[in-house]
């Protein structure tokens, strides 16, 4: 394959907080491959937004490397920074939060353009209605303030201060998890129209599985700061290797009302992620855990593409590997 | 096609209704309005719907933000907020009971006993200044006078567990939770009182998946052991489809359409619905483009005449901006409020013959 | 793309268009106008203010002028609130007052808010190590209660009127600061304060642009209703024989006077009295009705 256009070894982000260090992101290796959508998903505190927010420099890495079209980026100096900034983008989960509350729509979209010096005055004006046109929002509501705006068309303004400097990556952190299904919906089509029309690579980080399928190429599945599985999109759903996915995956509610699905109970708690002990962090709820399993583990490629972080796996899927 | 009205079918549950013992009516909502005024505002929540459930069975209400559908849960409980909001007509059959009508001193008894709701919020619903394990306790020992503290802890301990809370976590104080772990507490809380009804607004809306699940089958565990009849209101029609036998589609504060679950997942037949369905996304297609209603939920203040939902409608004709839209039998227990389902139906076997 | 089309709703206008912007300040402004009780607050407040600068033309009397034949006289047609025991013009000594509670009121207030905004935005700003050493500094001072501690900086300092402004603004430093220190840590670990950062805004750029905004809210109102408290406060000061001196006529000053005459001659004291009141609810009734305007939030 070719190259990626972000790729992540052994990147590591940690905490410091009274009880010790927090294990939010350990030892991550992923591809963003240019043009396609790498999904996220886990549940809350297994560290995908940390991961997002550690791609695009929001947290400073703690350790491992980042790489931008095959250049280490994991420590840029101001200026890199700069520019890495134009190159890759964020979309947040609730566009409320994150819009400033005394901008309006203009001020926001602006903002980027002007920091970039790249545009003059005179044609600021023109290239905000068609930055607004793009994102399906009308120009009526060039003045509007945040609070005048319903939820979906707030996150179309924030989807629209991310792709306002043509940027090559965006990380998607959630952003359609805090809105209705059928908004939810028009967002999606926006971001995979935007994606066939400029090319974009998306990360996206969501905990919604019957999103992240649709909009993804490839999914990882991430456990308390680890990567547990990397697989194409479908294959994931069709074959599930690691014992965590398959749990995942059985408690989607299925509108499905013919085939009902066998559900996989987990048994316990999470562990904390604060000083975590070595090997896999799943072991705990997982019903094939061995002492095998509480030695650090490895990500294997099992199939093409597909990758899986346990130790038992070819034993525990005999029918497919 | 054979039109009916509404009215017809609750004509012949008319004579159940003084009649708290009969297992066929359990809860019968009928006709019930709810306005909310702010200011010179009167938002019009909830516009005239009905429906009824059994005994052991659930009713999912369906439909986005706004819709008023956690209205209908409130109503019911009497608990809408003082200033401002007011049932302005119909009626709420409980067992043989009418609760609008009912005094507060009843309704008290009622709330504490026979109905619980599990809010969508959880900070609001549970007391900061106590201990977890003592809020459950004490609230299972109200509903069992003659259990001593010990036991009912011991009960609140196993709630907590079933809802993936360990026993080291019981002593803390609701702040030291995180979102996710508040809601199944308060899940915990409303399952452990044994309500013979469940209102259920949003219960794992805030909730990872897996956890979701564990809730899920708490609730249908409770409902198989003790009968409890339960009203999920939900926008997850995955939810929906595992917990309902029937289903209610709500828009603008009116139900558009209802059924029971095959009718309704297998033959949806009001734009809307069809719409509520073309937004999610499946499990097993090939990643299909999404086909959602498009536009946004008008303001529940500022509501447009005639069918509620022609604003966004792709098939609305003249007819449906204006006067009373028929509400239409299409077989069985399902219920249609459109003008054009036989040309909305066209239009769907034309597409998908494509 | 798809959402392009009006959302067509009954008729009512669709929130947020309009043809040009629609500034902040007039945006507050408007929502002010609206809120009848903030806008008969502001209006009394400043009714207060133009009688005590044109004091010369409305104060029938010269406030210092004794007049020993009428002294201790009840309200009537001449002397609307009597006169006090050197015969002087009650109405007129209140209304010049005015010149001298109000100043130090609204003075003392602007001068810890602003000293309060410097310390609170520092200890917000830099956090660590400064933000530690100026919080524990403050929760020391803050353990002195803090008419004890007014009161203990007029004695040392003597009264007078800059005296009296120093004394009573050293108090409301601290508040200010730690609300503001407060309020900017929260808005710092925003949302949209990560999404500043994201899109290229220099830190120096974010805080003028994004904290400050958005966290001086708090700030300006609580300025707003401290100068009720400045002006109770001086008047407690001058209550106790400390801020202003007589025979200057500061309403607190005159309320002390009234004290020894209660019995007999209770205009003396409620005259005074009526106007603090006046001033204090007013800037109240205000300070609310900015709270609910300058926040962004608020429907209109």
């Amino acid at each position: 394959m070719s190259t990626p256009l972000v790729e992540l070894k052994g990147l590591k982000k940690y905490f410091d907080t009274h009880k010790g260090k927090l294990h939010a992101v350990d030892d991550i290796n992923m591809s963003f491959y240019e043009g396609k959508t790498m999904g996220v998903v886990g549940e809350s505190g297994c560290g995908k937004s940390t991961l997002a927010r550690t791609i695009i420099h929001l947290h400073e890495p703690t350790d491992g490397q980042i790489l931008f079209e095959g250049k280490d980026i994991t420590y840029p100096n101001r200026r890199e920074l700069h520019d890495l900034r134009e190159q890759m983008q964020i979309i947040f989960q609730d566009p409320y939060m994150t819009l400033n509350p005394r901008y309006t729509i203009e001020d926001t979209l602006k903002e980027p353009l002007i920091l970039s010096g790249k545009y003059e005055k005179a044609s600021l004006d023109k290239q905000i209605i068609k930055l607004m046109d793009m994102v399906g929002l009308s120009g009526r509501l060039r003045m509007a303030y945040p609070h005048e705006l319903s939820g979906g068309r707030r996150q179309r303004v924030g989807i629209g201060r991310a792709i306002a400097m043509n940027p090559k990556f965006i990380a998607c952190d959630e952003p359609v998890a805090s809105l209705d299904v059928s908004i939810q919906a028009q967002i999606i089509n926006l971001l995979q129209d935007l994606q066939k029309d400029f090319g974009l690579t998306y990360m996206f980080v969501t905990h919604d599985l019957s999103v992240v399928r649709h909009i993804s190429h490839d999914i990882s599945v991430m456990y308390l700061g680890q990567l547990v599985e990397t697989s194409p999109s479908k294959e994931l759903f069709l074959k599930p290797l690691h014992p965590y996915t398959k749990a995942l995956i059985s408690a989607i509610p299925s509108t499905d009302i013919d085939h009902p699905k066998e559900r996989i109970q987990l048994k316990g708690e999470l562990m904390s992620p604060i000083e975590p002990k070595p090997g896999c962090r799943f072991a705990p709820r997982c019903v094939y855990a061995t002492e095998a399993c509480h030695m650090p583990q490895k990500l294997e490629e099992v199939l093409p593409g597909h990758f899986v972080s346990c130790c038992r796996v070819r034993e525990l899927n005999t029918d497919i590997l | 096609m054979k039109e009916k009205e509404f009215e017809k079918k609750h004509d012949h549950r008319e004579h159940h209704h003084h009649d708290g013992h009969r297992d066929g009516e359990f809860l019968s909502v009928k006709d019930l309005t709810v306005e909310y005024t702010s200011g010179k505002q009167v938002v019009h929540a909830v516009n005239g719907i009905s429906f009824d459930i059994k005994r052991g069975h659930s009713l999912g209400i369906v439909g986005e933000s706004g819709c008023g559908k956690s209205t209908v849960a409130k109503a019911i409980l009497r608990i809408l907020p003082d200033h401002g909001a007011r049932i302005a007509g119909g009626e709420i059959w409980y067992k043989g009971r009418d609760l609008v009508s009912e005094p507060e001193k009843r309704m008290e008894h009622i709330r504490g006993a026979e109905i619980s709701m599990i809010f969508q919020d959880p900070m609001t619903a549970l007391n900061p200044v106590k201990k977890i394990i003592d809020q459950i306790s004490s609230v299972i020992r109200l509903h069992n006078p003659g259990m001593t503290k010990k036991e009912a802890e011991e009960q609140g301990i196993k709630m907590l567990r079933r809802v993936g809370i360990g026993e080291d976590r019981v002593r803390d104080y609701p702040h030291q939770f995180s979102g996710g772990m508040q809601q199944r507490v308060e899940v915990a809380i409303g399952l452990s009182c044994n309500p013979d009804l469940l209102l259920a607004d949003e219960p794992t809306t805030a909730l990872d998946v897996t956890i979701q699940a564990q809730v899920l089958d708490l609730i249908r565990d409770l409902m198989r052991e003790k009968g409890t009849t339960l009203l999920l209101i939900t926008h997850n029609l995955g939810i929906v489809a595992e917990m309902c036998d029937d289903v209610a589609v709500f828009y603008g504060g009116e139900i558009v359409e209802y059924g029971s679950k095959r009718e309704i997942f297998k033959n949806p037949s009001h734009p809307y619905t069809i719409g509520l369905f073309g937004a999610v996304p499946s499990l097993t297609g090939e990643g299909e483009r999404l086909k959602p209603v498009e536009g946004i939920m008008p303001d529940p203040s500022d509501l447009p005449l005639g069918c509620k939902f022609h604003t966004r409608c792709p098939y609305a004709t003249e007819a449906c901006s204006e006067g009373e839209v028929p509400v239409v039998q299409l077989g069985g227990t399902h219920y249609c409020q459109c003008h054009n389902i036989e040309a909305v139906k066209a239009a769907q076997e034309k597409e998908a013959a494509k | 793309m798809t959402e392009l089309k009006k959302v067509p709703t009954g008729g009512k206008p669709e929130a947020g268009v309009r043809e040009k912007k629609e500034t902040q300040l007039s945006m507050i402004l408007h929502r002010l106008m609206k809120n009848k009780l903030a806008l008969t607050g502001g209006i009394i407040f400043l009714c207060l203010c133009l009688i005590s600068l044109f004091a010369p033309l409305i104060a029938p009397y010269d406030w210092s002028a004794v007049d020993p034949v009428h002294k201790l006289m009840h309200p009537s047609a001449q002397h609307i609130f009597g006169t006090d025991q050197f015969g002087r013009d009650i109405f007129s000594r209140i209304v010049y007052g005015g010149r001298y509670s109000l100043t130090l009121g609204v003075a003392s207030t602007l001068f810890s808010t602003l000293l309060g905004v410097v310390v609170g935005s520092i200890a917000g700003y830099f956090g660590g190590a400064v933000d530690r050493l100026i919080m524990r500094f403050i929760d020391m001072i803050q353990c002195v209660p803090g008419m004890l501690l007014t009161i203990c900086i007029s004695v040392a300092l003597g009264s007078g009127i800059v005296n009296t402004v120093i004394a009573m603004s050293f108090g409301g430093i601290w508040g200010t600061a730690r609300m503001l220190r407060g309020q900017i840590l929260t808005v710092r670990t925003s949302e949209y304060v990560e999404a500043a950062k994201a899109t290229n805004n220099s830190s120096f750029r974010t805080i003028v642009k994004y904290v400050l905004p958005n966290s001086i809210q708090q700030t300006v109102i609580s300025a707003c209703m401290g100068i009720g408290g400045a002006i109770s406060g001086i008047s407690g000061l001058s209550f106790l024989g400390l801020g202003v001196q007589p025979p200057l006529p500061e309403w607190g000053a005159m309320l002390s006077d009234g004290r020894n005459y209660l019995r007999y001659y209770p205009n003396m004291l409620w005259a005074p009295c009526i106007v603090i009141a006046l001033t204090i609810l007013s800037i109240s009734f205000f300070g609310d009705g900015l709270r609910d305007a300058m926040d962004p939030r608020m429907k209109d």
